[in-house]
């Protein structure tokens, strides 16, 4: 289990083939890579902010839920802060299990908490200026999946 | 003493985002103290929705502040 908060543009494809690598024994493997959209330019630049020694024990927690939820044999987290230009990756999620749809449940469970609940504050700089962003209602929801039994909608 | 740091918009509120204040030993004299200074920035801090962390585990209401203490507003976090 790995969890990395960092500032640093990262490649997704070089941390799956990592992932991958150090994988042992699973069945499949699940990846989810989160990216800054460009919105037609309405986005210039996205910024995050963690609370360090705090988010990353949060995000530690819920990588050992997820384990313990979807009987995952490796899971991986790293997320971005600071300065998010277009088009760079913010998040990426790995899960491994012994089948299918353990990896696949166990990288929507974390990616829902990570969208909604996760301790990171979020700035967009467009060009009317900058503002904080709140979760969408949306986000919000797709948290309510997790909380009436194991399987989502 | 405490050292207290603030997150997202509360930062942008106050203009500043980590400042020591002597002479504390709880929250809620932490609370008067940041009353006296900036009361914007305590009206903000006593929403809802803003949690605080001591030594960066989460407390409700009042909470013993230790010598050095680290204090953390956190508005309404926004996921990643």
């Amino acid at each position: 289990m790995s969890v990395t908060v960092q500032t640093d543009v990262f490649d997704a494809g070089a941390a799956l083939s990592a992932f991958n690598k150090g994988l042992p024994d699973a069945g499949g493997v699940v990846s989810f890579t989160g990216i800054a959209r460009k919105d037609d330019g309405r986005t210039q630049m996205l910024e995050l902010e963690a609370y360090l020694g705090f988010t990353e024990p949060w995000i530690e927690a819920l990588v050992k839920e997820a384990f313990a939820r979807f009987n995952l044999s490796d899971a991986q987290v790293i997320h971005r802060v600071g300065p998010i230009l277009p088009g760079e990756a913010i998040v990426f999620v790995a899960t491994a299990a012994a089948h299918r749809r353990q990896a696949f449940e166990g990288a929507d469970f974390l990616m829902d908490h990570l969208k909604s609940r996760a301790p990171f504050w979020k700035k967009e700089h467009g060009p009317d200026g900058p503002r904080w962003i709140e979760p969408r209602q949306a986000d919000y929801q797709d948290l309510t999946r997790w909380t009436a039994d194991q399987t989502p909608r | 003493m405490a050292r207290v740091l603030l997150f997202g918009a509360l930062r942008d509120l106050a203009g500043w985002r980590e400042q020591i204040f002597d002479g504390v030993s709880d929250l809620t004299g932490l609370r008067s103290d940041i009353a006296q200074l900036y009361p914007d920035l305590a009206e903000a801090i006593s929403c809802p929705g803003v949690q605080v962390a001591v030594d960066k585990a989460l407390v409700r209401g009042n909470s013993i502040l230790s010598a050095g203490a680290e204090v953390a507003f956190l508005p309404p976090m926004s996921g990643g």
